[in-house]
């Protein structure tokens, strides 16, 4: 296998609805990722796009294909990944798979989605649509329902008074939105900087005991990423970031989960992977970009990932240890629950901050200091799609 | 291969309030819903059983926020229960005040009977959903 490194990355502004098309907001992110690599379109051999509801947002199937055509990589191959919210990581990983066969030489790789612009009640329907539908989502169940009921199991199975868990899990995401509020392309830049206990406690509870400030928000926006074989990558960039490993699991049913859950099987399976790919064990990353679409998401993938000790993770966010500056920076970039969550994009989007940090490009408020290594981690459903990478500075 | 058990045969079960799932022959796992290969050891040599229906719920929640079309039916109470064969099966909780509901119904016993969910443009039809209330 080839050394695959990621030349440039770009990404749009998450955001809450806005105007423009998926085609175009993914071609926002792609054509600056290729500018920023030095390249012209016809440099891109091939993309890889993650997108799971166009379809839904706005009609439009085949996305990729138009994406392709947008920014000028006439009849380039462009395939489209579908992973629920991995959808990006997704294609992320296959793009590394046929630059590192020797296929391909450079290729771009990304995801687009246009969640807010369908509006709560047609996203929380299609978002549903990543659960079973026959045999779970006659239940009426929903993603916060998938997640509230992991936080009455993680709060049982680890025997932590409810109460205390939930002010845990507000400080996860009082956390993540201090890091957004630093960030120009979060969707919540510029705002809860001043979150608090209370606060999250107090919000609108959508499912019990998740209340509206547990949750991510329903993002538009786009990311892209260009990943080039070694050789390639050296003409192009003084400062290649490798991607040396990867993983990927999938399962089925929530309740076909149930020998290990609130653990999230897939997870620990993928991540290995990637660990082992890498040569390298969870107290060697220095920034971790994970799927933190609900606050005790945070604690379940940090536990997962071996960061943690199972049911302690809630106090290493009280003790700091999961900030910048502590054992492992989690979510500088604000993670889904402040930076935003456009589902085809997000990892992607992960790609792009463990990038700019191992390069050292960030906002000063939320850079960390001297990370080398990096690792993203997105969880598409109810942990049916899981995906783990891991960057490194090659310089 | 065919299923031994598909989803239109274990839905029109549901709908007569019974709960059928596949014995695997090799291990003795029980999977519900339906497979076509063995939850556990991932066998084929699988019979169709008719399961209890009932058990413990392991956790719940109530949700406030339905998705399109199904705004009527907020607050509602999901449970997963892990059923005396083993398995555990996602359902509604009724029988209790949703608004009420709190971890004191984790472990709780249950029974089973059913509700069908009529569908809309999506869902090729309707489902039928396992619906619990507490034995007492």
């Amino acid at each position: 296998m080839k050394k695959v490194a990621v030349v440039g990355v770009a990404q749009t502004k998450f955001s809450g609805p806005q105007e423009k098309t998926g085609v175009e907001l993914f071609a926002e992110a792609a054509t600056e990722a290729i500018e920023v690599s030095s390249l012209k379109p016809q440099d891109i051999k091939a993309l890889f796009v993650g997108n799971a509801l166009a379809d839904f947002e706005e009609g439009q199937g085949m996305i990729q294909a138009y994406a392709a055509e947008n920014i000028g990589c006439l009849y380039a191959p462009a395939n489209r990944y579908e992973g629920a919210c991995a959808s990006a990581s997704m294609a992320v990983r296959d793009a590394f798979m046929w630059v590192a066969s020797g296929y391909y030489d450079i290729v771009l790789a990304g995801g687009v989605e246009r969640a807010a612009t369908m509006g709560t009640g047609l996203a929380t329907r299609t978002f549903a649509m990543f659960s079973d539908a026959r045999y779970e989502y006659p239940s009426g169940v929903t993603f916060p329902a998938v997640f509230a009921m992991l936080t009455y199991l993680y709060a049982d199975t680890y025997k932590i008074p409810l109460q205390k868990l939930r002010e845990q899990m507000a400080r996860v995401s009082i956390q993540s939105y201090q890091h957004g509020s630093t960030n120009p392309k979060a969707q919540f830049y510029g705002k809860n900087a001043d979150m608090t206990v209370e606060k999250v406690l107090g919000s609108f509870v959508v499912c019990t005991p998740l209340t509206l400030h547990d949750c991510c928000p329903f993002s538009d926006g786009a990311a892209a990423v260009v990943l080039a074989s070694e050789e390639a990558a050296k003409k192009l960039t003084g400062k290649p970031v490798y991607i040396t490993g990867t993983g990927q699991a999938s399962c089925g049913t929530l309740s076909n989960q149930s020998d290990y859950l609130p653990r999230i099987r897939a997870r620990e399976i993928s991540s290995r992977q990637a660990y082992d790919m890498a040569s390298l064990k969870p107290s060697d990353i220095d920034i971790c970009e994970l799927h933190d679409c609900f606050s005790i998401a945070s604690l379940i993938a940090t536990e997962s990932l071996g960061f943690f000790d199972f049911g302690t993770s809630g106090e290493a966010w009280e003790r700091g240890e999961a900030d910048i500056g502590g054992k492992i920076a989690i979510n500088p970039s604000g993670g889904l629950k402040s930076k935003g969550h456009p589902i085809g994009a997000t990892g992607a989007g992960q790609v792009y901050e463990v990038v700019r940090q191992l390069r050292g490009e960030v906002e000063p408020e939320r850079q960390v200091p001297g990370a080398k290594t990096g690792m993203t981690d997105t969880l598409g459903g109810d942990g049916g799609t899981l995906v783990n990478l891991i960057l490194e500075r090659g310089w | 291969m065919e299923h031994k058990l598909i989803f239109k045969d274990y839905n029109e079960a549901l709908l007569q309030n019974k709960l059928l799932g596949l014995k695997c022959r090799a291990c003795g796992t029980i999977t519900v819903p339906p497979k076509i290969a063995c939850r556990h050891c991932t066998g084929s040599e699988l019979e169709v059983v008719e399961l209890k229906g009932s058990g413990k719920i392991r956790t719940f929640t109530t949700v406030n926020v339905a998705s399109e079309g199904r705004e009527d039916e907020v607050p509602y109470t999901i449970v997963m229960v892990e059923l005396d064969e083993g398995p555990w099966l996602m359902g509604n909780l009724e029988g209790i005040d949703p608004q009420k509901a709190s971890m004191e119904l984790i472990g709780k016993y249950v029974a089973m009977g059913n509700k069908s969910y009529g569908g809309d443009k999506y869902s090729a039809g309707e489902s039928a959903r396992p619906v619990f209330q507490p034995v007492v």
